[in-house]
């Protein structure tokens, strides 16, 4: 179980495929759609939602303004409850430090509550190679780590899958790794979940040491939130002895008060619920009840590089609700596979480049261009991170740090601009455009309504005019119209 | 003063007809209408796909063409919010504080829509147009400028036009600029849904603010040979019932 995202080819070339599995497209739209419906009634609920996410998002750029000082105020928090703070650069380090804790308790297991921040450092991995085996227990990670997959969704690892594929996996590989599944499982939801209930059970009551992330963490308190649906996230935070939480940096809140905000928006805004199943908080150790050592990793990988980008800082808002991902028109078709990353999606075309570094490789660069910038995610972002405005600012830096290599695209976009850049030189070229055009107009069909089109072109052209017939230039330009009859005022009619 | 048409470069030399429909429609309504004859292209292409130095002289070129009209109008709601928000992007990355400001002491600049109701106050244009025609919100009319339903409430007062609702209306036909090329299949298959929406509608004409998601949508629908036509809404609004506006709708547009 060590499949990675590594090689996955540019954004367009992964979409191709991707597109190409039916399946894969009847689920997502499936999926997302239900989502999308759900998100829409509940936000639609609450009378003053446009507040609560300007609030959101005053609150997270407060915090992220002050980062440095509510850092060490959640140091001093943590520490005064009796957890040990750990502080890591980067994913290597991370992986380190929850590794040698694991080995200090003697231990070949851990279980997992669903963290996102622990994909994006492949601890899993890192733990493997130690000897430790992970347990996945959200039921859909459960599923990609029994299925040998990736995740494909920040909320819904699973979404790509539906629940025949479910049920197959679970009768293949559940016996592999513990309790098998029952012979005679369907593809009931209800007997699916039972079934993983039941696998799950004897791994939570087993392990000494629990892995998890944070959804929040309060400076003021020292108190870790974690939000889910299943219940299973109870399970790992209070069973187990020992409790090793992996928390960006970015999770900050400053004070108690301000989870009632982000506690409203991120329900609402992620699974389409009023208020999700289980909130589960905890300050440090409590003596005698509930992990009684308390590991947390204060992580950076990248944040502070996005910290430092003004136009890019505001994806630190994101609470990874994926909202911006169910109502993406990309997303919804090409899945999150194609993204290359653990964070797929809008909010992955834009925080993939920050974090690993525009100009990393081609992959990365590809990111920024898979939107058409449609604005749907940034209408939909709880914490209102105009998602457009920053893959525009990431495209100008993709440019930018190819500027100087000699490509078509950089020749083509010169030669516009050099054409465009003044009235007369566009006068020409938009002269010899009509009198193809006049030519072409002579020869080729009509599309309704008397638009001259052409069919498919060989080429580069092929790009466009594979699945869409070609516009015709006009026989005359609507500037040299102007200038021929004054603006129409001497035209014989 | 008089307002400036900003035709935009594709209608410029592709769609003429879409510009000349501003013209007859604004004249109408009593409308002084000049074109500067210095404008070229907004620059939206370059900003969207990362260039943004190729679009300093680009927005160089609009500000000194648009310098003294009383409003700039432009059919399209993607170039009018490229002109509103983008513009001072590219001002402030030129380093030239007289572009910056220059760009800030632009006039005011309005799609078609907002032009008609919010600055003229008319709903009922005075068109005819007896089609069954269904309306493609195009993302940055509705969601970067928020047009909301004044472009339906325009088709709403057209004498003998029919109004069919178009399914998932809101989503994204899959145009996106550059990236109905740098993404051609994702692209495509947002195409193709929505030219499926756009035949279940029922409508014979498919009516949209902007000509560019057009060109993608038509292009898709002609090759389908689907018998579902596009119109830029300002063609549709410029229909009245002389003869010429009646023409057969098979034929190539009058000239």
């Amino acid at each position: 179980m060590s499949r990675t995202f590594l090689g996955t080819p540019a954004f367009p070339e992964a979409a191709r495929s991707a597109l190409a599995n039916t399946q894969l497209r009847r689920n997502l739209a499936h999926a997302t759609s239900t989502i999308r419906a759900k998100r829409a009634a509940v936000v639609g609920e609450v009378a003053e939602w446009e507040r609560l996410r300007r609030a959101g998002a005053a609150l997270k750029d407060r915090t992220l303004r002050h980062l440095d000082t509510y850092l060490q105020q959640l140091e001093e928090s943590l520490t005064r409850a009796g957890a040990t703070v750990h502080w890591a650069r980067d994913a290597a380090e991370a992986n380190r430090i929850v590794v040698d804790v694991a080995r200090r308790h003697g231990t070949d297991e851990v279980v997992k509550v669903k963290s996102m921040v622990t994909a994006e450092i492949g601890l899993n991995d890192a733990l493997a190679a130690a000897g430790i085996t992970a347990w996945e227990t959200d039921l859909a990670e459960l599923i990609v780590q029994l299925g040998d997959d990736l995740p494909s969704h920040i909320l819904v690892p699973a979404i790509h899958r539906n629940r025949s594929e479910v049920r197959e996996i679970f009768l293949r590989e559940m016996g592999r790794y513990g309790r098998p599944a029952p012979a005679d499982l369907s593809d009931v939801p209800a007997e699916l979940a039972a079934a993983a209930r039941a696998h799950l059970r004897e791994k939570f009551l087993r392990s000494r040491v629990a892995v998890s992330g944070a959804n929040f963490a309060v400076a003021e308190t020292g108190t870790l939130a974690v939000v889910e649906s299943e219940g299973n996230g109870r399970m790992c935070l209070t069973l187990p002895e020992v409790l090793i939480s992996v928390v960006g940096i970015e999770k900050l809140v400053p004070t108690w008060a301000d989870l009632e905000v982000f506690l409203q928006l991120l329900p609402r805004s992620s699974t389409g619920e009023r208020m999700n199943p289980y909130t589960s908080l905890w300050t440090g150790v409590t003596p005698g009840d509930g992990p009684q050592e308390v590991h947390v990793v204060l992580l950076d990988n990248g944040r502070t590089q996005v910290l430092a980008d003004e136009v890019g800082r505001q994806a630190l808002r994101c609470i990874r609700c994926s909202a911006c991902l169910n109502v993406c028109p990309v997303y919804e078709r090409t899945g999150g596979h194609s993204y290359g990353s653990v964070y797929p999606g809008p909010i992955g075309a834009i925080l993939t480049p920050m974090l690993r570094g525009v100009g990393a490789d081609a992959q990365v660069d590809s990111l920024p261009y898979a939107s058409s910038l449609c604005g749907a995610c940034f209408e939909v972002c709880p914490v209102r991170i105009d998602i457009p405005e920053v893959l525009v600012h990431l495209r100008a830096e993709v440019v930018d740090s190819h500027r100087g290599h000699p490509s078509a695209q950089n020749a083509a976009m010169a030669a516009a601009a050099w054409t465009l850049g003044d009235a007369r030189r566009t006068s020409v070229a938009e002269r010899v455009a009509c009198a193809v055009g006049k030519l072409l107009r002579r020869t080729r069909r009509r599309a309704p309504g008397g638009r001259a089109t052409l069919g498919a072109l060989p080429g580069p052209a092929a790009r466009w005019a594979d699945a869409r017939d070609v516009p015709i230039p006009a026989p005359e330009s609507f500037r040299a119209w102007w200038a021929r009859t004054d603006g129409g005022r001497t035209e014989q009619q | 003063m008089a307002v400036g048409l900003l035709v935009t470069c594709l209608n410029d030399v592709l769609y003429p007809e879409t510009g000349k429909a501003v013209v007859t429609l604004l004249r109408r309504l009593g409308v002084e209408v000049t074109f500067p004859a210095g404008q070229t292209c907004c620059g939206q292409p370059m900003v969207n796909t990362g260039y943004l130095d190729e679009a300093v002289p680009l927005v160089r070129r609009h500000v000194e063409a648009f310098a003294g009209c009383e409003a700039i109008v432009v059919p399209s709601g993607s170039c009018a919010g490229s002109v509103r928000h983008q513009h001072r992007i590219v001002a402030r990355r030129s380093g030239d504080p007289g572009l910056v400001r220059a760009v800030e002491e632009s006039p005011p600049v309005y799609e078609l829509s907002e032009y008609l109701v919010d600055v003229l106050g008319v709903v009922d244009v005075g068109a005819y147009f007896p089609h069954r025609v269904t309306y493609h919100p195009t993302c940055h009319s509705l969601r970067m400028l928020g047009v909301g339903d004044r472009p339906l409430a325009l088709l709403r007062a057209v004498r003998g036009l029919t109004l069919c609702e178009l399914p998932a209306a809101q989503e994204c036909c899959g145009f996106g600029g550059t990236f109905a090329v740098k993404n051609p299949d994702t692209s495509v298959a947002m195409g193709a849904d929505k030219a499926r929406h756009v035949r279940e509608s029922g409508a014979e004409v498919l009516v949209a603010g902007d000509n560019s998601c057009l060109t993608h949508i038509g292009g898709l629908l002609s090759r389908q040979r689907a018998g579902v036509r596009v119109m830029h809404i300002a063609e549709v609004l410029a229909a009245t019932e002389t003869p010429a506006a009646l023409a057969d709708p098979a034929a190539e547009v009058a000239r």
